[in-house]
């Protein structure tokens, strides 16, 4: 254990994360207004696993929790530009992103 | 680290398809837009072709300081995988082959053969990860290509649905999944599989963290194989999607899941089976249920297809849930004749058209037996193929995993697996009815010679599979025994 980590322990990484997670959850099913906050939410659910993997990586002193960060922030990236890219043609085809106006198809 | 862990040559297929694909896109960009798709494809399928030698070819081991697997299954899964690539960039030809003269019509442009290159590449690199890294890695590629697959057409608004649709709901997933990778790594210290094994076998009680870690795994995995209860996004996507897309999704990325589903349970967590054994048969009765029952009001061809893959996914979970080397062999199988008669039900969608407008009603579909014999007659076969009917290659798909979970004793999930078989005969005998017993509606275009191609030839396997069946027997087999021992 690194001696930042040791100093206050996991514990409050962990909660932090949880706190994270569940928020960028909610803020997905809750959320009836815009897609960009969609998109927001799972930003912060991946930060979350990212703090996770950040935190463990220090208290096993093993770096590939922190490679494995560094993956992921490369991902985020790209998942974050395709998901804008698809806004963008939804939203030339339906002239809103109102998550409610999502329901051309159903069944 | 030693240099000699590097071990880079047992990733020289994936190599190569990777390099090959950005000098296609290169020389897709170098064109005009009108003319780089066909050259793009043949290039795309030669790629394919080539990378098909290379796995055959390449040596069993273990690269990249033990984040990189090759073994018999997965090259097993890669050539399942590379097959199934192939056939969608044959419907995907072949679909765009049509829109070419007319009015102005709903192309694909060259990117789409590009595209599945590099989630083919995700799907392999899944199928030989043997480090939480690499999973996640060879699953992101996999899934981001395919989100933008979907949402390919852009001036039409049911892909853009479907698209968006499939992004929220597949990056949600990814999300979870890699939650629970951070929630195993911090109880084991460590991201390789035999690490993890390693770990799970030293302990006396498997620590909380751990199983929920786990769980989120298994969830975020079986979002990809769109089970019950993970299966919402399927049907929008399936129906939105361009035709060859929509056979792309019900293909390769399924076989990728299953391969990291199989090794991931039968290896670091295969000695807790009896922790995730009740849920993995919990998940298949609920997807065999729900597939065959919701699929019965679908008009929707393309939707049909959407029940009907989260109903295959539910047998071939079957032989997961046996927990045996024949459970493996058996739902190797399965996905052999599931990719058979899959691809070519796509080839057959494809080639529904009508004044260039696509048409997916299974309603278009009256009369085809008259206007067009081949077609009707393949279509049947598959049909027929799907509900299990003897010599055909479902039935022997079908067979297997049931077979292989009367063995270890799980009866239920046998009689509940033969009852949905036999509820799912209705709808898929259904098209056969509309196809021969209703009078012709107007007739389809005209359409390109790879459908028939595709069609035909998965007709030839899915009604002689009895013939390939030993060869793929033996192959699923050595996969089975390099997984489980």
């Amino acid at each position: 254990m690194t001696p930042a980590i040791a100093s206050v322990g996991l514990t409050p990484y962990l909660v932090v994360s949880a706190a994270l997670l569940v928020l960028g959850v909610f803020g997905i099913f809750l959320n009836r207004k815009n897609v960009i906050i969609i998109l927001m939410s799972m930003e912060l659910i991946l930060l979350s696993a990212n703090l996770n993997f950040v935190a463990f990586s220090s208290a096993h002193n093993d770096l590939s929790g922190q490679i494995m960060v560094l993956f992921v922030l490369t991902i985020a990236a790209a998942e974050a530009a395709i998901g804008l890219a698809i806004v963008t043609t939804y939203f030339r085809n339906r002239g809103s992103i109102q998550v409610e106006d999502v329901t051309m198809m159903k069944g | 680290m030693p240099l000699n862990d590097i071990n880079w040559s047992l990733s020289i297929p994936e190599i190569a398809l990777a390099f090959s694909g950005l000098v296609i896109l290169a020389a897709g960009v170098s064109q005009k837009k009108e003319t780089a798709f066909f050259p793009c494809s043949m290039l795309t399928l030669a790629s394919f072709l080539g990378c098909i030698f290379l796995v055959i070819n390449a040596p069993d081991g273990s690269a990249f300081s033990g984040t990189f697997v090759n073994d018999s299954f997965s090259k097993a899964m890669k050539l399942l995988i590379l097959a199934s690539a192939i056939l969608s960039v044959l419907v995907a030809v072949g679909y765009r082959g049509l829109s070419r003269t007319g009015e102005r019509k709903r192309t694909l442009p060259f990117e789409t053969p590009v595209l599945i290159l590099f989630s083919t590449l995700g799907a392999m690199v899944m199928a030989s990860s043997s480090n939480l890294m690499t999973l996640f890695v060879g699953l992101e590629l996999s899934s981001l290509s395919i989100y933008i697959l979907c949402a390919l057409e852009r001036e039409n608004i049911l892909s853009s649905e479907a698209g968006m649709k499939y992004f929220i709901l597949g990056s949600l997933a990814s999300g979870l999944l890699l939650y629970g990778m951070s929630l195993v790594y911090g109880y084991a210290g460590t991201m390789n599989y035999s690490g993890l094994m390693k770990t799970v076998d030293a302990v006396e009680v498997v620590p909380t963290g751990l199983t929920i870690g786990v769980i989120f795994i298994i969830a975020g995995l079986c979002f990809k194989l769109s089970v019950v209860p993970f299966h919402m996004w399927t049907p929008d996507a399936y129906q939105g999607a361009p035709t060859p897309v929509t056979a792309y999704m019900a293909g390769a990325p399924k076989f990728a899941a299953f391969a990291l589903f199989l090794r991931i349970m039968t290896g670091p967590f295969g000695l807790v089976a009896q922790h995730w054994q009740l849920l993995i048969e919990v998940v298949a009765v609920c997807s065999m249920l729900y597939g065959s029952l919701a699929a019965i009001p679908q008009q929707n061809i393309k939707r049909l297809m959407a029940y009907s893959s989260i109903g295959h996914m539910g047998y071939a979970l079957i032989g997961l849930a046996a927990d045996s080397a024949e459970g493996v062999r058996a739902t190797l199988v399965y996905l052999a004749a599931y990719l058979v008669m899959n691809a070519g039900v796509f080839g057959v969608i494809a080639t529904m058209r009508r004044r260039g407008t696509e048409m997916t009603s299974i309603s278009d579909l009256a009369g085809l037996g008259k206007r067009n014999p081949l077609m009707a007659g393949l279509m049947a076969i598959f049909m027929f193929s799907m509900v299990g009917v003897p010599p055909l290659a479902g039935f022997f798909g079908k067979f297997m995993v049931f077979a292989a979970a009367w063995q270890v004793g799980l009866y239920t999930l046998v009689a509940i697996g033969v009852v949905s078989s036999i509820v799912g005969a209705y709808y898929y005998l259904n098209v056969v009815r509309v196809m021969y017993f209703e009078a012709p509606a107007e007739k389809f275009d005209r359409y390109a010679p790879a459908l028939t191609l595709v069609s035909g030839s998965m007709g030839l396997a899915t009604l002689f599979f009895l013939l390939v069946l030993s060869p793929i027997m033996s192959i699923a087999q050595q996969a089975a025994q390099a997984l489980v021992g």
